[in-house]
C-alpha cells in the first residue's frame, strides 16, 4: 500500500510539520548550542562577566578524578538497572502472555509504576528504605543487617537501583509482551512439536525472535538511566554520600547549579550529548541490519 | 508406522461450546486420510487434538496402540505443516530442519544424511543456507514438508497446508504430497476446506460438519452415495441439484408434477409424502433418452467454463444447474428437457437430511 501521502503545494505540508519543529528548535537545537557555546566560556561567580576560554572546560573537565568516578558510577548503575529492569519485565511479560485468568488485570497493574514521577518514585522508595522509619528499612537492621543507604555508598546504589529499575520495568513490559504477541502462536507450537520443551523454546525461538525488542528496550533503558533517573537521584541521595552515587546527568546539576560553574557543566553537557546521540545512531543502524531475521 | 483411532473424542470450550461432538474413526497404517467440511466444522481442532496441541475433553486418542491424551506434542512421533508454514524465520533452511533433530539428541552426521537427503527430493538443495524470509511460497511449503520428513515420524499432520499458494502451485504441490506419501508409506491426517484436494489426495474421505462426521468412505463412495444431503451438496462442483418432491410409489417421485423413476429408493415410502430429490449437475442430460426420465427446464443464462458450459435456470420453480460439454447444448437455448437415469437419482429425507436409498 502506498503511505505516502501527496500535497499540491507547500504551505500545507509546511504548517503540518511546524509545531513539531517549533517544539524541536526550542526545546533541543537552542539549548543544545547554547551549551556548546556556554562550554567554551568561563563565567564569574555572579554571572556578571564572561569570557573565551577555548577547550580550558574540556581540559579542566578530564583532569578530574571525580568525572572519571562518575562514569563508573553511571556505567555500574546503568549495567544494574537495564540488567534488572529488562530481565524482570521480560519474565512477567511471558507469564502475562499466557491465557491465564485476571492476565488483563495483572497488566494493567504492571503498567501503574510508568505513571510515577521519578521523585516521586524516588521518596516512595527512600521512605521504605528509611534506616529508622521505613517499613523494610528498619527489620533490615533490626535483623542484623547494617543497612544504611544515608552514609553507606552500595546501600545508596542499591536502593537506586531498585528505584529506577520498579519504574522502568512497566515500559520494558510493555514492549516485551507486544513482541511476544506479534510472534506466531503456529511457530511455538512447531517448536514443541519439533521436541523442545518450554525453556528450549524460549531459548531457540522465542528470545532470538524477540532480539529486535530486547535491543530496542537496551539503548531506550540506557538513555532512560542516563537522563531520566535524575529525579530519583536528587530525591533519594542527592549524589551522595560523598559522591558515590553522583553519575555523569547528576554531576552536569551539581557542577552547573550547587557549584556555580556554568562552563564546567556545560562542557559536560556535551559530552553526554555525544555518548547519546552515538548511542542512538548504532541502534539505528544495529537495528536495520543484524537483529533483523 | 502406525494407524490412528480416535473413539468418541469430543472438545468442549470454555462457555460449553462443543467444537468436537464425539468422533470415532479409524485411519488405516500408512493410509492418506482427509478431514474436509467448511469452516468451523471442527476438522482442524481434530487434528490439532492428533497433535496434542489442543487437551481431549472426552473419549480417547490412540497412535498406534498406545493412548496419547496425556502425552506431550513431543512425545507423540508425530510432525505437522501448518497453514502458515509456521518456520522459524531466525534459522535457516538447514537449521529448521535439523531443529527437530537436534532437540531429539540425534547425531550429527545422521542429521546431516537425513536434512540433505529430504532436501534432495523435495528439490530445496541450493537453498539450504537461505533464510525462510528469502523463499517464495512454494518453496517454504517445502521446507515445512522437510521438517516434517526428516523426523521419520509415525503420522504426518498437515493443517490446510496449501491454501496460502497460488491456484497453480496449489496444484502442484497436491500432487507432490500424494507422490510423497505414497513413497514414504506414512499414515497422513489432512485438513483442508476444498473438496477437490480432498477428492484427489485422500484414500479415506471424512467429510464433516457441525463437529460431527457426516461420512466416511472412499471418495468415490462418498461421490456415488452421499449419505447426507449435506454430503452430497458439499463433494462435487458444481454442487448437486436438490429439488422438492414427493413420493409416488416404489421406484418413482414427482417434482412438479413430472414423474422421475429411481433405482435407489428405500422400500415403504408412503406416497404422497414430502423427499427431496438430489440429481448431479453432470449427471443430467439434454433430450429424451430411452429408459430415463424427464424433466422440463427454463434456462436463465449460461456460464463458459471452456470444456464445459453451466446452465442456470429453474425446474419447477426450484434454482437448477446443468453441466454439459461444450456445443452439446445451443447457448440460446431458454427451455430444455432434461433425461435422468433412474441410477443418478439420490433421495433425501427432508427432516433427517438422511439418504433415503436401499438399506
Amino acid at each position: 500500500m502506498e503511505k505516502r501521502a501527496h500535497f499540491s503545494g507547500w504551505t500545507l505540508p509546511l504548517l503540518l510539520i511546524l509545531p513539531q519543529m517549533a517544539i524541536t528548535v526550542i526545546f533541543f537545537y537552542l539549548p543544545a548550542s547554547q551549551a556548546i557555546w556556554q562550554s567554551f566560556l568561563r563565567e564569574d561567580a555572579f554571572g556578571l562577566a564572561s569570557e573565551f576560554v577555548g577547550f580550558e572546560n574540556y581540559i579542566a573537565l578530564f583532569e578530574q578524578p571525580e568525572y572519571y568516578r562518575a562514569m563508573i558510577t553511571t556505567v555500574i548503575f546503568s549495567t544494574l538497572v537495564a540488567f534488572f529492569s529488562m530481565s524482570i519485565a521480560l519474565l512477567l511479560a511471558t507469564q502475562a502472555d499466557k491465557s491465564i485468568r485476571l492476565a488483563h488485570g495483572f497488566k494493567t497493574l504492571l503498567i501503574w509504576p510508568y505513571a510515577v514521577a521519578p521523585a516521586i518514585a524516588g521518596v516512595l522508595w527512600m521512605f521504605m528504605f528509611h534506616p529508622t522509619l521505613g517499613t523494610l528499612g528498619r527489620p533490615l537492621n533490626v535483623m542484623g543487617f547494617n543497612w544504611n543507604p544515608m552514609l553507606d555508598g552500595t546501600d545508596a546504589m542499591i536502593l537506586l537501583v531498585f528505584s529506577a529499575t520498579w519504574k522502568h520495568i512497566s515500559y520494558n513490559f510493555l514492549f516485551f509482551l507486544a513482541g511476544l504477541q506479534a510472534i506466531p502462536k503456529s511457530v511455538i507450537e512447531a517448536g514443541a512439536i519439533d521436541g523442545a520443551g518450554p525453556l528450549r523454546r524460549f531459548w531457540t525461538i522465542i528470545f532470538p525472535l524477540l532480539s529486535p525488542t530486547t535491543f530496542f528496550l537496551l539503548v531506550v533503558t540506557i538513555v532512560y538511566v542516563f537522563f531520566e533517573t535524575f529525579g530519583i537521584i536528587d530525591a533519594v541521595t542527592g549524589g551522595g554520600p560523598a559522591g558515590t552515587t553522583t553519575t555523569l546527568v547528576y554531576k552536569v546539576y551539581a557542577d552547573g547549579r550547587s557549584g556555580g560553574d556554568l562552563g564546567l557543566s556545560a562542557a559536560q553537557s556535551v559530552v553526554l550529548m555525544v555518548i547519546v546521540i552515538s548511542l542512538t545512531a548504532i541502534q539505528f543502524r544495529y537495528v536495520e541490519r543484524k537483529v533483523q531475521y | 508406522m502406525a494407524g490412528v483411532t480416535l473413539d468418541t473424542v469430543r472438545k468442549i470450550y470454555a462457555g460449553n461450546v462443543e467444537a468436537v461432538k464425539g468422533v470415532s474413526l479409524g485411519i488405516e497404517d500408512g493410509s492418506f486420510c482427509v478431514l474436509v467440511g467448511p469452516s468451523g466444522c471442527g476438522k482442524s481442532t481434530l487434528l490439532r487434538m492428533i497433535a496434542g496441541l489442543e487437551t481431549i475433553s472426552g473419549g480417547d486418542i490412540k497412535i498406534g496402540d498406545r493412548v496419547v491424551n496425556q502425552v506431550e506434542p513431543a512425545d507423540r512421533d508425530i510432525a505437522m505443516v501448518f497453514q502458515n508454514y509456521a518456520l522459524y524465520p531466525h534459522m535457516s533452511v538447514y537449521d529448521n530442519m535439523a531443529y527437530g533433530l537436534k532437540n531429539r539428541k540425534t547425531p550429527k552426521d545422521e542429521i546431516d544424511k537425513r536434512v540433505k537427503e529430504a532436501a534432495r527430493i523435495l528439490a530445496i538443495e541450493p537453498f539450504l543456507d537461505r533464510k525462510p524470509r528469502a523463499l517464495s511460497g512454494g518453496q517454504r511449503q517445502r521446507v515445512a514438508m522437510g521438517r516434517a520428513i526428516v523426523r521419520k515420524p509415525q503420522v504426518f499432520l498437515f493443517d490446510e497446508p496449501l491454501s496460502n499458494l497460488d491456484a497453480k502451485l496449489r496444484v502442484q504441490m497436491r500432487v507432490e504430497i500424494k507422490r510423497l506419501q505414497k513413497a514414504l508409506g506414512v499414515t497422513s491426517v489432512y485438513v483442508t476446506h476444498d473438496q477437490v484436494e480432498a477428492m484427489t489426495l485422500s484414500d479415506k474421505l471424512v467429510v464433516m460438519s457441525g463437529g460431527q462426521i457426516e461420512q466416511v468412505g472412499t471418495p468415490s463412495e462418498v461421490y456415488r452415495r452421499p449419505e447426507t444431503r449435506f454430503v452430497a451438496t458439499f463433494i462435487g462442483s458444481p454442487p448437486m441439484n436438490i429439488l422438492p418432491g414427493k413420493v409416488e410409489g416404489p421406484g418413482r417421485v414427482s417434482v412438479g408434477g413430472q414423474t422421475i423413476a429411481v433405482t435407489d429408493m428405500r422400500d415403504g415410502l408412503t406416497p404422497g409424502s414430502a423427499i427431496e430429490v438430489g440429481l448431479r449437475p453432470e449427471d443430467v442430460q439434454a433430450g429424451g433418452g430411452a429408459g430415463s426420465s424427464s424433466i422440463a427446464m427454463d434456462v436463465d443464462f449460461v456460464e463458459e467454463l471452456g470444456a464445459t458450459q453451466l446452465f442456470h435456470g429453474k425446474v419447477a420453480g426450484t434454482e437448477f444447474v446443468v453441466q454439459a460439454s461444450t456445443g452439446q447444448i445451443a447457448a440460446d437455448t431458454r427451455k430444455l428437457t432434461l433425461s435422468i437415469d433412474p441410477a443418478n437419482v439420490h433421495l433425501f429425507d427432508p427432516q433427517t437430511t438422511k439418504r433415503l436409498g436401499r438399506d
